[in-house]
């Protein structure tokens, strides 16, 4: 592990002297079966507990449906079911973190399911490592990058790749664990 | 130091249009026997304003035509001329023409200035005291080469008029410029008169160092040769005149044609501008002899749809918004104050706030929602001058009458309801009033009537056209809908079906068809659009007595009436206008067909069945269909019969896009959020009728289908 990998910061302390002109973006990062995830936390709006939806007809599986978020009608997404997860039952501990997502037709709000939302770190960019191809069968185009955060790996999502286009590619399991493999 | 005008062309173009409707309606409003001066004086204040600002926009072409206009104007205003019927032909024209130029440069287009120049020429025989042609519309075509072309006009009509050279010695106050006055609009006016030549006189203007930009040091000398007289030199400098030392001098003709001395220094550069201005703004394009746009009833109104994005929104509207703002927000941090050390003692205050709230809110809705609504004058006011220039075409006495034109309407509803109206009106007048030999053979008065007249009525607004004329003739209907195979030869309609035939598109009775209506646009179109608007028409008809036609539409398009229904436990919305009626079927009267669409008898009908939960992927309640109910829902005159599990309830909704954060889902037209915050959402019929297959073909199929069951 490089140093440079090492300097991570979490939001604990996050006004670290001397750091401020590196460039650091902040990351709001969840946890998704025991992985962790993070997006940008400037496209987070807010974080809710899930509540019932009203599904859409004839929407793909990992779109839950449509909830009224102070009178927009706001789509949800599961995440588990869009990266091919197992579906797992939604418990008063479900999140659901709501995005604005760019699209080439303007901004989109989005929300997410995820299991649980976990921290929020600042990191450099120069820390970020660009997911290695994987080939064929692993879309990367979603993964903006990988970083290690107290030796645990962390995979950034780009949400405007991921959520912005109208068809959503399918993200298998398999894709993940060969990325964290090749970390290692 | 330049401001950048542009950014105010959209105020002034909005102006000038409001304007000229003011002109438009108080010609109308007109009584050339007893002239009122108050009438007169709107007319002539709209014309000024448009003239002046129209010169500081540098719209050289309007700002003439008007100056013209005012002119004459200000004589009728003064009472040396005597306003007759031809005249105000004339100044209706000269309100179309602007218009068109008015739109043009709106659209950056280049101004036609045909018709205008035309018009002035006529304006001008006018002024001048010759006989202007019989008729307005005949003259127009007729006129000399109007005097636009300066130069050459100048050089025409010397031999008619006379040419005065006046000089005018002009020494404005210091503060000239102060004022917002600019002394080069003044000149460029005054060489839109005629030769024009100006001698600044410097000697007054101080060092470089005691200079003040803001101070006007200069005074000119200027030579105009021109037809006019003093009176409009002076009107120029109406501005400034109070201020100013301005001495307007007849003097023999010393410049003729003698070429401005060259100027003496950078100072009269202005001047030389005022030059370039005489030279290009003219003669544009050539004056032509063609057929004048003016006649008739043909408006130079462009097509193109000039909706502007603004709304004008009157303080009083504004006023309560802030102040039930206000009121909100003491509501917001009383209960902000209750919540903080809330108890239960407090409870009965909390429901008291709360009730507050819920009152402060409903009122803030209503008043958000009529900044949108305009009163339906906007619409109505063109009627008038259609009516008077279709009525002069036609050859018929017609009489309109406007009831309830401060009834409000949503601007967007308003906006594309303009024209089916104006279909249906110029229908009234062509097909459904007679002539007046006619009218007297039916021993009717001469002259018919039109009423249009709008009300609320719940939550809609409807509009009445009504004519005394001849009414819908059904024999003829009914004649051209079996000719054209609309409907079979051995079908028995009753009146209110025959009268729909009208609505049925291509049909027209071939007499029917004359240059006024007949333009393409059927009824077909007009019932169409205002479906769209989620409204409804439709028409009572008397023979001999006269038409009522009935439109029917929503205040506001982001409210629907919903009816709500439950298809397996989902709760979807049916727009209310397109329910026919809801039953519980007849197992019996429900056949299979062989394509594997369920059909359904009602009545003389065969309606193809439609399962949402189908459609949708949902698991109904029960697949059985004596267990279901059905919705008869109607779209362009094709029924279908939508299965639900449960009808819920009627409601007003809120329509929300599902496209802003999603995309567009089929047979789905919008979301709405219900009274516990859900989410429910709204069907789009037309789609769901696609998506089922059931095309407008099948119509035909089932037609058959039904003549063989009767035959059986």
């Amino acid at each position: 592990m490089s140093a440079a990998e090492e300097r991570i910061y979490d939001n604990s302390d996050m006004d670290v002297s001397g750091r401020e002109n590196d460039q650091t973006d902040q990351y709001l990062t969840f946890i998704m079966a025991s992985e962790e995830y993070g997006v940008d936390i400037l496209s987070v709006q807010e974080i809710r507990g899930w509540e019932s939806v009203t599904p859409i007809p004839n929407a793909p599986s990992h779109v839950k449906g449509v909830i009224n978020l102070r009178g927009t009608i706001v789509p949800i997404i599961d995440l588990r079911q869009r990266f091919g997860l197992d579906k797992v039952e939604y418990g008063p501990l479900t999140v659901v973190i709501v995005l604005k997502v760019a699209t080439k037709k303007g901004a989109r709000v989005m929300g997410i399911v995820v299991d649980a939302v976990s921290d929020v770190y600042s990191l450099a960019v120069d820390d970020m490592k660009s997911a290695p191809d994987l080939g064929d069968h692993v879309n990367t185009q979603y993964i903006k990058g990988l970083v290690n955060v107290n030796n645990k790996m962390v995979i950034l999502l780009d949400i405007n790749e991921l959520l912005g286009a109208d068809t959503i590619p399918d993200v298998s399991i398999n894709a993940i664990k060969e990325i964290k493999d090749s970390q290692q | 130091m330049s401001i950048d005008l542009s950014q105010f062309h959209q105020v002034f173009f909005e102006e000038s249009f409001e304007g000229l409707q003011v002109m438009e309606s108080s010609l109308l409003d007109l009584d050339c026997e007893s002239v009122d001066s108050e009438t007169i004086n709107s007319i002539f204040r709209a014309a000024h304003s448009i003239k002046g600002s129209s010169s500081t926009f540098g719209f050289v072409d309007v700002a003439e035509f008007t100056h013209v206009l005012e002119t004459l104007l200000d004589q009728v205003r003064e009472g040396s001329r005597q306003l007759v019927p031809d005249l105000v032909d004339l100044l209706l024209q000269s309100v179309d023409c602007l218009r068109g130029m008015l739109t043009s440069l709106q659209a950056h287009e280049p101004v036609n200035t045909e018709q205008s120049t035309i018009l002035i020429g006529v304006f001008h025989d006018i002024l001048e005291g010759r006989e202007p042609a019989a008729s307005a519309s005949e003259s127009v075509s007729e006129v000399n080469p109007p005097p636009q072309d300066k130069p050459v006009a100048a050089a025409q009509s010397a031999a008619e008029d006379e040419v005065v050279t006046w000089h005018i010695r002009f020494v404005p106050d210091v503060n000239l410029l102060r004022t917002g006055n600019e002394p080069l609009r003044m000149f460029r006016e005054l060489a839109e008169m005629g030769e024009l030549e100006v001698h600044a006189d410097v000697s007054k203007v101080p060092d470089l160092g005691g200079l003040n930009s803001e101070e006007c040091h200069l005074c000119w000398d200027l030579y105009l040769s021109t037809t006019k007289s003093k009176s409009d030199i002076e009107e120029i400098f109406e501005w400034v005149v109070d201020e100013s030392d301005i001495t307007i001098a007849a003097t023999a003709g010393l410049f003729g044609s003698t070429p401005v001395p060259a100027a003496e220094d950078d100072l009269d550069a202005p001047v030389k501008d005022v030059e370039a201005a005489v030279i290009t703004a003219p003669g544009k394009e050539k004056p032509t002899e063609k057929q004048p746009a003016a006649k008739g009833g043909a408006q130079p109104v462009a097509g193109k749809s000039s909706e502007s994005t603004s709304i004008r929104v009157s303080i009083e509207k504004i006023d309560s918004l802030v102040n039930l703002v206000g009121e909100l927000v003491i509501t917001q941090s009383m209960l902000g104050q209750l919540g903080t050390e809330f108890d239960m003692n407090k409870l009965q205050k909390l429901q008291e706030g709360l009730a507050q709230l819920e009152h402060n809110t409903r009122e803030l809705q209503e008043s958000v929602m009529r900044i949108r609504m305009l009163p339906i004058s906007f619409t109505f006011n063109r009627f008038p001058r259609m009516v008077r220039d279709l009525s002069k075409q036609l050859g018929k006495k017609i009489e309109l009458k406007l009831i309830g034109e401060q009834t409000e309407l949503d601007k967007t509803v308003m906006e594309k309801i303009g024209d089916p109206l104006v279909h249906l009106v110029r229908n009234a007048l062509d097909h459904g009033l007679e002539s007046p030999k006619d009218r007297r053979d039916a021993g009717k008065p001469e002259t018919g009537t039109i009423v249009l007249n709008a009300f609320h009525q719940g939550g809609n607004i409807m509009i009445e056209i009504i004519d005394d004329g001849r009414g819908l003739n059904r024999e003829k209907i009914l004649a051209k809908a079996r000719a054209n195979g609309v409907i079979g030869d051995d079908e028995v309609l009753n009146d209110d079906q025959i009268q729909e035939l009208i609505f049925q598109p291509g049909f027209s009775t071939a007499e029917q068809v004359s240059d006024v209506s007949g333009r393409g646009v059927g009824m077909d179109v007009v019932r169409r659009n205002i479906l769209e608007l989620n409204g409804s028409i439709e028409v009572k008809s008397v023979e001999g007595e006269g038409s009522t036609f009935t439109i029917r539409l929503p205040l506001t398009l982001a409210i629907l009436d919903g009816q709500l229904i439950d298809v397996g436990g989902q709760t979807f919305i049916i727009p209310l206008v397109s329910i026919v009626e809801s039953l519980q079927p007849d197992m019996k009267l429900i056949n299979h067909v062989a394509g594997g669409c369920d059909v359904f008898r009602l009545r003389n009908e065969y309606i193809p069945i439609i399962k949402l939960w189908e459609i949708f992927g949902v698991v109904p309640h029960s697949m059985d269909l004596s267990e279901s109910l059905l919705v008869v829902v109607e779209v362009g005159n094709a029924k279908v019969a939508l299965v639900v599990d449960d009808l819920l309830g009627q409601q007003q909704v809120v329509i929300k896009s599902m496209e802003t954060n999603y995309k567009k889902v089929d047979g789905i037209s919008g979301a709405t959020i219900l009274g516990d915050g859900t989410v429910s959402l709204i069907l789009d019929i037309t789609d769901l009728i696609h998506m089922a297959g059931v095309h407008q073909q099948s119509k035909n199929g089932l037609k058959l289908v039904s003549s063989k069951t009767r035959a059986a």
